[in-house]
């Protein structure tokens, strides 16, 4: 293990660790700890320019104020409406396509196994134009299922990276076994390497779910509006006329932060093993 | 029966060849649809002048002018601050590998409760960049920010780090650096959770330690961690839209814009909607970037080779 365990020192090192800990952590996360109880202070506080020290009082009423005055409520089921589709739709997709360059050795395997990998890197920028000519065209601008759609393809790419890798590496004697007898290709899919995908499936769908929550480019280019725009946007545009009313740009920050990082805490395991695919030999 | 035989194996074999495809056709669709092909569409019109329209009859209304577009971006001063501030985006970002790499190393203990504080140190990495974007702009506000009160007790006079077109995209890496450096680090935690332990004891046997022991014995081991560290650092300091959105939309006087945010300023922003330079832009990005995929997918076919 590297490096030493702290166990093996000194005890006046390992006091020393075990203080640092918390100070480096609280260090690490000061800005973010700052707006979590900016978040609860009273107006009046800050407008008196107490910005750090005592609050007067702890003011649930920032939040309630952003659910009752502004539209946050509806951005953040907007929200919804565009991620969860996008986690089934990227990860349903993203098993087919990792299936088929996992266990199928045709010609072109190599060469499609890349342009997903080598899709899924390329900026947004040059996508941004003709993804949002043709989302006008069909329709679709300004609407959960226009931008859901785009980014559901999107995904895909980095998806079908992760599962093939997967299905890689499970035993591929299961899927000889069953040819020998017979199975159908699709069954082999459904009733062999289905069930065996769940912490792949659980891992993407963390994943995914973060990562669209958290776009805010797409979100500016394929939406517009109140009944259709993301937290993001939609904190970006609240962020616009709340000019310096820092209470309310807290409370609508911590808000939007809230839903991934509980996903977080809720699948850490599969959330870690999910970004860190690759990491490792 | 031989016969019979044959055609099963026959139809098998159909099926066996047929199946891939049918598993990729609607990935691969969706996939076509929404990112191949508009990579083409906007290398071609990035020879074309358009402000996005269509004419009644549902023409396309741009006129080409060949390299116009690249020839303009040569002498435009806003398309080369974008560009030196890509670079330097590019440079300190790779900043998270060190600091990242080192937080890991602090972290990688088994004391009670050490699972908590890696989980929240890697926090910056869940959030949002809008959200990560407002806490800086808060950290960095004048007259009450955290950061301006910190210069104004050090230097008795405070710096308001966003209104300072020589400090400005400094500060905002510095954001984006929060997240980044959290992503890092728990690459680098798994890594280190890898490491192989009897080349550990051996090297210790042998005298190594400190210093040494990261650089001959740990770091080689870590380096498919470092591969993918290098990967998404590149990615994220290139893509750094967000934030520069955000924070300062490009200011002051866009001096702090970067080539992703340029493009979307000429083509939807409010200077008017000039599609074919934004492409222009865009395709310089697109190349830049084409330099470091090309690199991770000749890493990735050399891998596979060995395999």
């Amino acid at each position: 293990m590297f490096p030493r365990p702290i166990q093996k020192s000194s005890p006046a090192a390992q006091w020393i660790y075990t203080f640092a800990l918390p100070v480096a952590l609280i260090i690490w996360l000061f800005p973010l700890l700052g707006v979590a109880l900016t978040s609860l202070r009273p107006a009046s506080d800050l407008a008196q320019g107490n910005y750090f020290g005592m609050p007067s009082g702890i003011a649930w009423e920032n939040y309630i104020f952003i659910f009752t005055k502004t539209p946050i409520g509806q951005y953040m089921i907007n929200s919804l409406w565009v991620t969860i589709p996008t986690v089934i739709g990227a990860v349903g997709l993203s098993l087919m396509t990792g299936f088929a360059l996992a266990v199928y050795g045709f010609r072109a395997n190599i060469l499609v196994f890349f342009m997903f990998v080598a899709g899924n890197f390329v900026p947004f920028q040059i996508l941004m134009v003709p993804v949002r000519d043709m989302t006008l065209q069909l329709g679709m601008y300004d609407t959960w299922y226009g931008l859901a759609l785009f980014h559901i393809a999107f995904q895909t790419g980095f998806c079908t990276l992760f599962m093939r890798n997967f299905i890689k590496a499970l035993p591929y004697e299961l899927i000889e076994a069953a040819r020998v007898e017979g199975v159908s290709e699709w069954r082999i899919f459904w009733y062999i390497v289905l069930p065996l995908m769940r912490p792949a499936i659980a891992a993407l769908s963390v994943l995914v779910f973060t990562f669209i929550w958290n776009d805010f480019f797409w979100a500016t280019v394929l939406t517009q509006g109140v009944d259709s725009q993301p937290i993001t946007a939609g904190l970006s545009s609240l962020n616009g006329q709340w000019i310096a009313q820092w209470h309310l740009v807290s409370a609508g920050s911590i808000l939007a932060a809230l839903p991934p990082v509980l996903m977080f805490f809720m699948m850490q395991k599969h959330f870690i093993a999910g970004l860190t695919l690759g990491a490792v030999k | 029966m031989a016969q019979a035989s044959d055609t099963a194996a026959a139809r098998r074999w159909n099926q066996r060849a047929l199946a891939p495809w049918l598993f990729l056709a609607p990935g691969l669709f969706m996939f076509t649809v929404y990112v191949l092909w508009p990579i083409v569409q906007s290398v071609t019109l990035s020879f074309y002048d358009w402000n996005g329209l269509y004419n009644q009859n549902g023409e396309f209304t741009g006129t080409f002018v060949g390299t116009r577009n690249y020839a303009e971006l040569m002498t435009d001063p806003a398309f080369e601050t974008s560009l030196w501030n890509n670079l330097k985006w590019l440079v300190l970002y790779m900043l998270a590998l060190p600091i990242g790499l080192f937080i890991a190393i602090f972290l990688n203990q088994t004391v009670t409760g050490i699972r908590l504080y890696k989980s929240l140190f890697f926090f910056p990495f869940v959030i949002s960049q809008v959200v990560v974007g407002l806490i800086f702009a808060w950290f960095y506000a004048p007259n009450f920010g955290l950061f301006y009160l910190l210069t104004e007790s050090v230097t008795g006079k405070g710096t308001a780090v966003l209104a300072n077109p020589d400090l400005v995209t400094y500060g905002i890496i510095a954001a984006g650096l929060w997240p980044q450096i959290a992503y890092v680090m728990i690459l680098y935690l798994t890594g280190l959770n890898n490491v192989a332990p009897d080349q550990i004891e051996a090297a210790r046997l042998d005298g190594a330690k400190g210093w040494r022991m990261l650089w001959y014995v740990v770091l080689p081991q870590l380096r498919p961690a470092t591969f993918i560290a290098v990967i998404v650092t590149v990615i994220g300091a290139l893509r750094s839209f967000d934030l520069v959105s955000i924070m300062t939309s490009g200011g002051p006087f866009g001096s702090s814009r970067v080539l992703s945010y340029y493009m979307f300023e000429m083509a939807l922003g409010e200077f008017g909607f000039r599609m074919g330079y934004g492409a222009a832009i865009a395709v310089v990005l697109f190349a830049i970037m084409m330099v470091f995929i090309s690199g991770f997918i000749w890493k990735m076919w050399r891998d596979e080779q060995e395999r």
